[in-house]
């Protein structure tokens, strides 16, 4: 394979720096491996290590200062088979942290060649996460407040598979970028340069100096070791051919007759660990089961274990339009969290809608027929208490029968739970 | 009648699977999080990926890549996510790159409420990235729009090259529902026009009266470039004025002039009414229920529904809106889209009611805004 070098376009850097350097050395490592343009993407960001793309006769995109890796990885995943090599500066090492982070725990097939140089070129000069607090640069005394990052460390102990610090001026670099492309995994290499535009107008940084502090920071080797695990994107084909294809959902036909009501609202509240929205779920499906259109609208808080949880469930003869509750014919109260948040609710109900409540439970003052039900006395768990108001109301012939429950219970749930579920059904029917 | 009970971030999933999505990524939030637990169940099986960025901006990002690589992609977030999406979203509209993005809309502003709806973010999405060049946005009522409004949204991707939002609502996303999926008529799914063999591949060279460039995969025999930089039809940067505002003019005009064929709405028209009430996204499911009502109460009016939020469909609105005395528009916010109706109607008496605590406007608050104004 030739030169994958842009005879159209030649590197624009200023005179001196190390970019270019970089840039032939990347040839001379794609055609070592004998790899042809097809094969390759340069994906880049902003700044001079942005131009990159435009050098090379390569697949290319460029993109958001330090997002370069998430267009990668994306690349990546849906085809395995390209080269993907990302270039990224100093800054877009700061602005794209979590990206780096990221793809280093991931240990997805793509090298990323860190272009770092102690400081942003292109607008002019200011401090990056590697500029020593020493150095003199376009942000004031700013970079003398923040510790530099060395990029080789930081990823190794994020789990890169590949880590390597390299001067942009040492004779083996194109050998160095083949091993890091060649590696099967996250490959991170840090070239430190000169950029002769800015940095090294103010501070003195010379090629023996770059090669003498890498010999000075930690050894870094073995990572290689630590980090040794499979590819990600290989690692996920073989886990996703596990899994089973997931069925379309459900389509219920009708079974049964419906009671008579036309339209009827149910709400019912409680609070989290209550099981209220699998209740009102289980009383959409007995619903169904009966040829009704259904909603089921829930409210809770973020917490997943504590607060109110609400379920607001329609039952209707014709498709239904609005979700929300208007007049219900059925309240079950269950909590005293679900029923503070809706003491309004309760100001407005007719005496036409019958509340279940939980014996004991505080009531707000209300029109409306209360029924009390004394879970507790007869040993229910309060999870099931929603499940055993709708058995109630089932016995009852209230919004829903027996059979469009068992039924709703056969669709809902499976295997041991059908079976506790019918238990409950059996004793709550001889209880009230 | 076979009904199936699921929620609309479910039915999106599905929609998406059924237009050919082959890759998700996103970032857990409520209450978009079901939509991303939908797609892993979903794509993974079927040799697809799903994947789980690190933040939104990774999320919109691995999208992009993916879909230069040739897959059709779409990502899900809310509020706080689309703020984060914003840079990746003036990418996408520049440099042409096809991908559905699902808003589940929370109430905002800001972290807001994660578990209470709103539609807040309707100007957002058209004017929230740099450059302020036109998106398509469609906001669906019910499941059913979630399933099929996604597989157009799919549609609209491939055949614009651009983002495309469904501007969802979490009481359409999370609030389930009975639909008779099979009764659903799902549109032919569209796939982006491959450049030609037997020419030369300019990543955004425009052949013939085509609107929009061909394409061809990151990966390809031949050499893809896409970059976010101004660029010419080579995906090398320009600074040729006109060459630059050609392109630009070109971005808007194929939003623009792909209208007419994307222009989703229902309507509730009734003989001799006076009221034309438009509204949107779930408001439009208590509007409906209020017509009807004022309707048996002798005081009828109309009811025009829009799907498709941008580009404002101005000639349907001025047409629906024409043999109207009063236009009342009712939004969950404090008066977003009411703003594109005022414009396109300077001679009409334009009313506006909005909510935006949390709760969904009522058909008893509609009923009294349309009787007493």
């Amino acid at each position: 394979m030739g030169s994958l070098l842009n005879r159209e376009r030649p590197p624009v850097f200023c005179p001196g720096c190390s970019h270019e350097r970089v840039v032939q050395a990347l040839d001379n490592a794609f055609q070592q491996m004998g790899l042809a343009g097809h094969q390759i993407v340069l994906v880049s960001d902003i700044g001079c290590s942005g131009l990159f793309d435009t050098f090379f006769n390569t697949h290319a995109m460029h993109g958001l200062h330090g997002r370069a890796l998430t267009y990668a990885t994306g690349i990546k995943m849906a085809n395995p088979d390209l080269h993907v090599i990302v270039t990224m500066g100093d800054g877009g090492l700061g602005i794209g942290g979590a990206h780096v982070l990221s793809t280093c725990r991931r240990n997805i097939g793509l090298t990323l060649l860190v272009l770092n140089n102690f400081n942003y070129g292109m607008t002019g000069g200011q401090c990056s996460a590697t500029t020593p607090k020493t150095a003199v640069v376009g942000s004031g005394f700013l970079n003398r407040l923040e510790m530099p990052m060395d990029i080789c460390q930081v990823a190794g102990s994020a789990g890169a598979g590949y880590v390597a610090r390299l001067s942009a001026y040492q004779k083996d670099l194109a050998e160095k970028l083949e091993t890091a492309i060649d590696f099967d995994g996250f490959s991170l290499v840090d070239i430190q340069g000169l950029c002769t535009g800015r940095y090294t107008k103010k501070n003195k940084l010379t090629p023996k100096m770059i090669a003498d502090e890498i010999e000075r920071l930690p050894a870094i080797s073995h990572f290689k070791v630590e980090n040794a695990r499979d590819e990600y994107g290989a690692h996920y084909r073989r886990e996703a051919a596990k899994l089973t294809t997931e069925s379309p959902p459900l389509s219920i036909k009708a079974e049964f007759e419906s009671l008579e009501a036309d339209y009827q609202e149910v709400v019912i509240l409680g609070s989290a660990g209550q099981r209220i929205v699998t209740a009102g779920e289980v009383l959409c499906l007995a619903g169904i089961s009966a040829g009704l259109h259904t909603t089921q609208k829930n409210d809770y808080p973020i917490t997943v274990l504590r607060g109110h949880s609400i379920s607001e469930l329609i039952l209707s003869r014709e498709a239904i339009d609005y979700t929300g509750i208007d007049m219900p014919s059925v309240v079950i109260a269950l909590a005293p969290e679900g029923v503070a948040k809706r003491l309004e609710m309760f100001a407005g109900l007719a005496e036409t809608t019958w509340i279940l409540a939980a014996k004991g439970l505080e009531m707000p003052s209300t029109t409306a027929r209360i029924t009390e039900l004394d879970y507790r006395k007869n040993k229910i768990k309060s999870r099931d208490w929603a499940m055993a108001a709708l058995i109630h109301l089932a016995c009852k012939k209230k919004v829903l029968t027996l059979e469009m429950l068992r039924a709703a219970v056969e669709l809902k749930f499976s295997g041991k739970v059908v079976e506790q579920v019918s238990s409950l059904i059996d004793q709550v029917s001889d209880l009230f | 009648m076979a009904l199936s009970f699921l929620e609309g971030n479910e039915a999106i999933g599905w929609g998406a699977l059924a237009a050919g999505c082959r890759f998700f990524a996103g970032y857990p939030i409520t209450p978009a999080t079901t939509i991303y637990n939908t797609m892993l169940k979903l794509l993974p099986p079927q040799g697809g990926i799903c994947l789980q960025g690190e933040d939104e901006i990774a999320s919109i990002g691995f999208c992009l890549g993916a879909s230069m690589a040739g897959l059709k992609v779409m990502t899900a977030t809310s509020g706080p996510g689309i703020s984060l999406y914003s840079e990746q979203i003036s990418f996408a509209i520049g440099s042409e790159i096809p991908i559905v993005i699902v808003d589940v809309q929370r109430l905002g502003p800001s972290t807001g409420s994660a578990t209470k709806g709103a539609d807040g973010d309707i100007q957002f999405l058209r004017w929230g990235s740099s450059g302020g060049l036109s998106v398509i946005v469609l906001a669906p009522v019910d499941v059913a729009d979630c399933y099929r409004l996604t597989v157009h949204a799919f549609n609209l991707a491939e055949t614009c090259r651009c983002p495309v939002f469904i501007a969802a609502n979490k009481e359409v996303a999370m609030t389930r529902e009975t639909v008779d999926l099979s009764h659903i008529k799902l549109p032919d799914t569209i796939n982006r026009r491959r450049a030609a063999h037997d020419r030369p591949f300019l990543p955004f060279e425009v052949v013939g009266d085509h609107m929009t460039p061909d394409f061809l995969s990151i990966g390809d025999d031949r050499l893809v470039r896409q970059t976010s930089s101004t660029h010419g039809p080579d995906g090398y940067i320009t600074t040729d004025p006109s060459r630059i505002a050609q392109n630009q003019a070109r971005l808007k005009q194929k939003i623009k002039s792909g209208a007419r064929r994307f222009v989703f709405y229902d309507e509730i028209i009734q003989p001799e009414t006076d009221t034309l009430v438009i509204t949107y996204g779930v408001t439009a499911r208590a509007a409906r229920t209020a017509v009807k009502t004022l309707k048996k109460a002798g005081t009828a009016v109309s009811l025009f529904i829009l799907k498709t939020l941008w580009p404002v469909p101005e000639d349907l609105i001025r047409k629906q809106a024409e043999p109207f005395k009063r236009i009342v528009v009712f939004e969950m916010n404090l008066g977003q889209y009411v703003r594109e109706i005022r414009r396109l109607l300077p001679n009409k008496t334009v009313d506006f009611y909005g909510e935006m605590n949390g709760e969904l406007i009522s058909p008893a608050r509609i009923k009294e805004v349309c009787t007493h104004g």
